[in-house]
């Protein structure tokens, strides 16, 4: 038994009342347009059989192909964004995009973060030839550009959803790797991990108890800073026709979708979609520089 | 030192030899090619000679060794589509992608290098918040929907540009914006990290104190010091360029080697596909060890911590 579990965590936690003090705190704290957006985003996509006025796979009945805004001549309130190719309410299918970006971006960076951060620790706590072979696997699927690599995935795997946040996971993995190794090598060597191990803690105990909690915080804000860097190469992909299949609403594949009709000047076909992954991407790096900045306040000064 | 670089070398040749088994696996472990160029209406037999003829039909471990005989040659087979040695395609098309590579990569630097120096000098004023606005922008807005609002802005409204294509420079400037953008924010931060450091050095503090105007100061000698670590990012990020626009070359129907791996990965083209990405990897394993040991030269403790 480990009897020197010096959980660093139990000091910060505190009582009753100065946790809530906490969440207030934080709260007041918080990125306040980063919140709103995202929150917006998640309560839009999680709403969004409710809030879309038509099903945004198929033409709404009646309605003209590439009929413009509504602010526009020819344009009507009933579709306010206008309609595409087949006639289908842009504004439906943007707000059921928002829940294929979501789903891809939290469950990509998910599972990117849950691969790297165990290859991580492993690589770092265990040491020898596992470290050397995990090294040397992320070193390899580094040398090539991530995109380039979900690409050829992708082409080679075939479209589905679910198989672009798995490919996505494999891509991005190698980078929780290196940091989180490096992470692990300092743990090692402090002497609250001596101890534990001194007192005759197993390596999984060690790992669970005092490794992980500790490089927790940094695997948090690599995934804050991934989420948007995912949700952009889910976009790529769809635009490249090896992401999410049609007739599904991605944004990417709609601005795919509109490309044809950028020539004739169909401007709102490729503004729209564009503009939503604009803003979801932007709302996560500022949560994520926000994050990095509270979860470790030697970062403060970069 | 030369220890140190033999081990380097020895690094960059497993990183690759693991790179290529991981493509060529993948590309063999998803699918007969033969079978999915083939017309339904070609007969089995047909099917056999035309696996016979590529080497298809040789056990896995065989046909990789080959493959790796081969490429060390550098002769990366044959493109089943075009009929031709991979290499000869790739080299054909590569002077355009490093051609974009290099607009974009002056782009991201003439963004880049001025915005990260102001907001270093000017650190936490509003020229900062403006920079730093910048940067965030440059990490957030997708190249190739921005990509496809130029051409919506410059080509169709305007009609200043040419939608797509190559030719002369006209051809150049939307897509080594569009590909450049992403690379100026980063770019810009290191430029901004760089020079805070430099200027908050003792010999900086030494040249004021000696009551040289600020304008000396940090042309003369915080400049040249902070900019080496941003030239370095920009000539591997160059690299990068080269090989990541994809999009970027559809988008603009620009003949670079993006657009030849896209025509292979939807031509089944295996051979090239392979080609294409696993020459990838050679470039940016190159560029790597170019930059380590040319640190190492100008830096011992890197040498020596290793």
């Amino acid at each position: 038994m480990a009897t020197i579990p010096a959980d660093t965590r139990l000091a910060a936690r505190g009582t009753g009342t100065g946790r809530l003090r906490a969440v207030v705190k934080a709260v007041r704290e918080a990125p306040l347009v980063a919140v709103i957006i995202l929150g917006g985003l998640i309560l839009v996509a999680v709403l969004a059989d409710l809030i879309a006025p038509y099903d945004p796979t198929l033409p709404v009945k009646g309605a003209e192909m590439f009929a413009p805004p509504f602010w526009m001549d020819g344009g009507s309130l009933a579709m306010p964004l206008g309609t595409d190719f087949q006639g289908r309410d842009i504004l439906s299918r943007l707000i059921y995009g928002a829940r294929v970006s979501l789903v891809v971006g939290l469950m990509g960076t998910l599972v990117a973060g849950g691969i790297g951060t165990a290859m991580g620790i492993l690589s770092g706590y265990v040491g020898g030839w596992v470290d050397q072979i995990i090294m040397r696997v992320t070193d390899a699927w580094l040398a090539l550009p991530a995109i380039v690599f979900a690409i050829f995935l992708a082409a080679m795997v075939g479209p589905s959803m679910w198989n672009i946040i798995v490919i996505l996971g494999a891509v991005y993995w190698t980078r929780y790797a290196r940091v989180i190794r490096g992470e692990v090598l300092t743990l090692r060597e402090r002497d609250f991990v001596k101890l534990a191990e001194i007192a005759g803690a197993s390596k999984l105990r060690v790992i669970k108890k005092h490794i992980l909690p500790n490089v927790m915080n940094t695997a948090t804000v690599l995934a804050s800073l991934t989420v948007g860097v995912v949700i952009i190469a889910e976009a790529s992909l769809s635009f490249l026709g090896v992401g999410v299949p049609p007739p599904q609403p991605a944004w990417g594949l709609m601005l795919s979708e509109a490309r044809p009709t950028l020539m004739a000047g169909q401007w709102w076909l490729t503004v729209f979609p564009g503009a939503c992954i604009l803003l979801i991407v932007l709302a996560t790096q500022l949560f994520g520089d926000w994050l990095r900045v509270r979860l470790d306040p030697q970062l403060r000064n970069l | 030192m030369a220890q140190f670089i033999i081990r380097r070398i020895m690094y960059s040749v497993v990183t690759l030899f693991i790179l290529s088994g991981t493509i060529f696996l993948i590309v063999r472990l998803t699918g007969d090619p033969v079978a999915l160029m083939a017309e339904a209406s070609a007969r089995p037999e047909d099917l056999e000679r035309v696996r016979h003829l590529w080497g298809l039909d040789r056990s896995w471990p065989v046909q990789y060794v080959t493959f790796m005989q081969n490429a060390l040659q550098g002769e990366l087979g044959k493109s089943f589509n075009y009929r031709l040695p991979v290499s000869e395609l790739y080299f054909q098309r590569l002077p355009n992608s490093l051609t974009l590579g290099l607009a974009a990569t002056l782009i991201s630097l003439l963004i880049g290098i001025p915005a990260g120096i102001i907001s270093a000098v000017k650190v936490n004023t509003a020229w900062d918040n403006v920079a730093k606005g910048v940067a965030l922008l440059g990490l957030s807005i997708p190249g190739f929907w921005l990509g496809l609002v130029l051409i919506l802005v410059f080509s169709v409204w305007l009609r200043w540009l040419p939608t797509s294509g190559s030719g002369d420079w006209r051809h150049v400037v939307m897509p080594a914006l569009a590909l450049g953008w992403y690379f100026a924010a980063s770019m810009l931060r290191l430029t901004r990290s760089s020079m805070l450091e430099v200027l908050g050095s003792e010999y900086i503090k030494l040249a004021r104190l000696k009551g040289l105007p600020d304008f000396v100061v940090i042309a003369m000698h915080a400049f040249k010091n902070a900019l080496i670590p941003v030239f370095t990012l920009a000539g591997v990020n160059m690299v990068v360029m080269v090989n990541a626009a994809v999009i970027i070359e559809v988008i603009f129907a620009w003949p670079g080697i993006g657009r030849l791996l896209y025509e292979g990965i939807f031509q089944r083209d295996f051979p090239l596909v392979q080609g294409v990405v696993i020459m990838a990897g050679f470039m940016i394993v190159g560029i790597n060890l170019v930059v380590d040991i040319l640190y190492a030269f100008i830096d011992p403790r890197i040498r020596l911590s290793r």
